[in-house]
């Protein structure tokens, strides 16, 4: 795919998120160059400032960092999980990219999740409702987006846990039955039953064993290349990162420090802080 | 309420004094704009504990004048201990006329039922609710109840039928079923029957809403546009009553409740005390008239 100055599907520019009262100093003295992010002279925290990129349809992009570094606040803040400090994120299939997402009322923040986002999160707890069946956590992604029938619903459902192989006959259990690697199947069944353009992966092998892993990740592999979504995927873990995604941004302290095709980070990485994650690599 | 020793009367008319109704009668008015939303207001002292029809209590209390007809009922019946109570308290208080007869009364107060017998354009119908919140069942906080509803999310509300379905298969949702008012709010109708809530839609008469206890008001204008929460294909449906007929009338169009006599026997009687008297007595009756009582064969 081509990736001209007007095929972005996703463009965020300059997000910012501060914890406390930032003064005009905050910016200036936090970040790589500091080493910290709380801002010495009023004690802000500066979860991730000026974050700037594009992402392309069908594009994999990965968001790398140490913990604490601003991967999450990123897509969260992306997912109206949180309210930004600052900033601008434009949606091409969201009025043309014309509005700043970020901006909207509640209502429509919560159109453009459930029609053209889907986010699977680190721990299935908050991606999943358990006190519903997994059925009913799919369908509540469907019903949001207006399906009003419950033999379309469960169709549909059935048809996502199948993709995803979870058995079809478990769909009426709690999630909270289910073993870890399942729930996370479950989990990417309701973020992509609405056929979303964009997908956020929120470090979603962490906490599986390895095997399950693979399975996970064979799973988003397909799913990208079946379905053509485009994804965010944020892991500290860089074969996840090696494994899944094109292109790759590098956060320290909240700020970017690098970007480029994961190839070359990982091979030839620039920035100081980058090459030392890629030697940490065992 | 303080006792006033200086006048002639003890008290003010209708027991509240005139500010205080007049904070209620503009939260009503609000309540009757915005239909099917819960408006709070101030639920004063009662000589009844909250929770025991102070709500209904309160509206009743602040839009009776001296020339309306006042009925009470309580679960359908004009004679049960709660509906004397009130009804007595309510004269004490007023010197209104109080009747039995649904199609005389103006003002008629409820607890759990409507009348089987169309209400009219001149009448106003006041609910005492205990629970006024529909969503309290998916989510306890009320600072997100109340968002849910401002942003119209009712998502959880209807995965929690969805749910009741696959695991039941049926919406098990028995009174107090819930219902979207006027295309926008979901609300409680009070715990009445799903019997009663088809007739809730597009009825000639004002309803009104009052929770004492959680001190909210909402109201059903005239003409309004009901609808119990359903799917495309679960649909909503009234209590079956197929083969059950009232053992005194024969009657099979109306809610009935079930008796156990001392020899064991069992049987149906019908639940509105005004509509059986009038049945029995063949009095001039215009039952409500919906698409699921139309269904059922005399």
């Amino acid at each position: 795919m081509s990736r001209t100055d007007d095929n972005w599907l996703l463009r965020v520019r300059n997000l910012t998120k501060i914890y406390g009262e930032p003064n005009e100093n905050t910016l200036n003295m936090t970040g790589p160059l500091f080493n910290s992010n709380i801002c010495p002279e009023t004690d802000a925290i500066v979860a991730c400032a000026n974050i700037s990129f594009d992402l392309y349809p069908g594009e994999v992009l990965g968001i790398v960092g140490e913990s604490g570094s601003g991967k999450s606040t990123v897509v969260r803040l992306l997912y109206f999980d949180m309210e930004k400090t600052a900033g601008t994120a434009w949606l091409k299939p969201y009025n043309n990219g014309l509005a700043n997402i970020l901006e909207e009322s509640n209502q429509k923040k919560r159109f453009i999740r459930n029609h053209l986002m889907g986010m699977v999160y680190q721990n299935p707890r908050d991606g999943l409702n358990f006190r519903f069946s997994s059925g009913g956590n799919i369908a509540e992604k469907l019903i949001m987006a207006g399906n009003m029938n419950v033999g379309q619903i469960r169709g549909r459902a059935s048809e996502l846990l199948e993709k995803t192989e979870v058995p079809v006959q478990r769909m009426d259990d709690r999630p909270s039955s289910f073993s870890g690697g399942m729930q996370q199947r479950v989990q990417i069944s309701k973020a992509i039953a609405n056929n979303p353009p964009l997908l956020f992966l929120d470090e979603v092998t962490t906490g599986l064993d390895v095997s399950v892993q693979a399975k996970v990740l064979d799973l988003i592999r397909e799913l990208q290349q079946d379905l053509g979504i485009a994804m965010i995927v944020v892991s500290h873990d860089l074969s996840v990162i090696r494994m899944l995604t094109d292109r790759t941004i590098v956060l320290k302290d909240g700020r970017l420090v690098e970007s480029g095709l994961t190839d070359q980070i990982l091979q030839d990485p620039q920035h100081e802080y980058s090459q030392l994650l890629v030697s940490s690599l065992l | 309420m303080v006792e006033n020793k200086k006048y002639v009367n003890k008290y003010n008319f209708a027991f509240i004094d005139e500010a205080t109704k007049r904070e209620i009668r503009r939260k009503l008015l609000k309540a009757v704009a915005i239909p099917g939303y819960q408006v709070p207001y101030s639920s004063p002292e009662m000589p009844i504990s909250r929770g025991w029809g102070t709500g209904g209590l309160h509206v009743t209390l602040s839009v009776i004048g001296k020339k309306d007809v006042f009925k009470i009922i309580d679960q359908g019946s004009d004679a049960s201990v709660n509906a004397c109570n009130l009804r007595e308290f309510v004269h004490m208080m007023t010197d209104v006329k109080t009747t039995f007869d649904t199609s005389e009364a103006t003002l008629i107060q409820t607890r759990h039922r409507v009348t089987e017998e169309e209400l009219n354009e001149n009448q106003i119908y006041i609910y005492q609710v205990p629970q006024p919140e529909p969503l309290r069942g998916v989510e306890r906080y009320e600072n997100k109840t109340r968002q849910m509803h401002g942003e119209a999310d009712y998502a959880k509300m209807w995965v929690s039928i969805y749910e009741s379905f696959v695991r039941h298969g049926d919406i098990m949702l028995y009174a107090g079923y819930p219902v979207k008012v006027n295309n926008r709010y979901i609300m409680a109708p009070s715990p009445i029957p799903k019997w009663d809530i088809p007739n809730l839609n597009q009825s000639k008469a004002l309803h009104l809403f009052g929770a004492g206890r959680e001190k909210r008001l909402y109201a059903v204008p005239p003409y309004t546009t009901v609808e119990p929460l359903e799917f495309e294909d679960v649909k909503f449906h009234t209590e079956d009553f197929t083969g059950l007929a009232c053992f005194k009338t024969g009657y099979k169009k109306a809610y009935l409740d079930e008796l156990y006599f001392d020899n064991g026997e069992r049987h149906f009687v019908i639940n509105d005390s005004n509509f059986l008297d009038k049945l029995m007595e063949h009095s001039p009756l215009k039952q409500h008239s919906n698409k699921y009582i139309d269904k059922i064969e005399a």
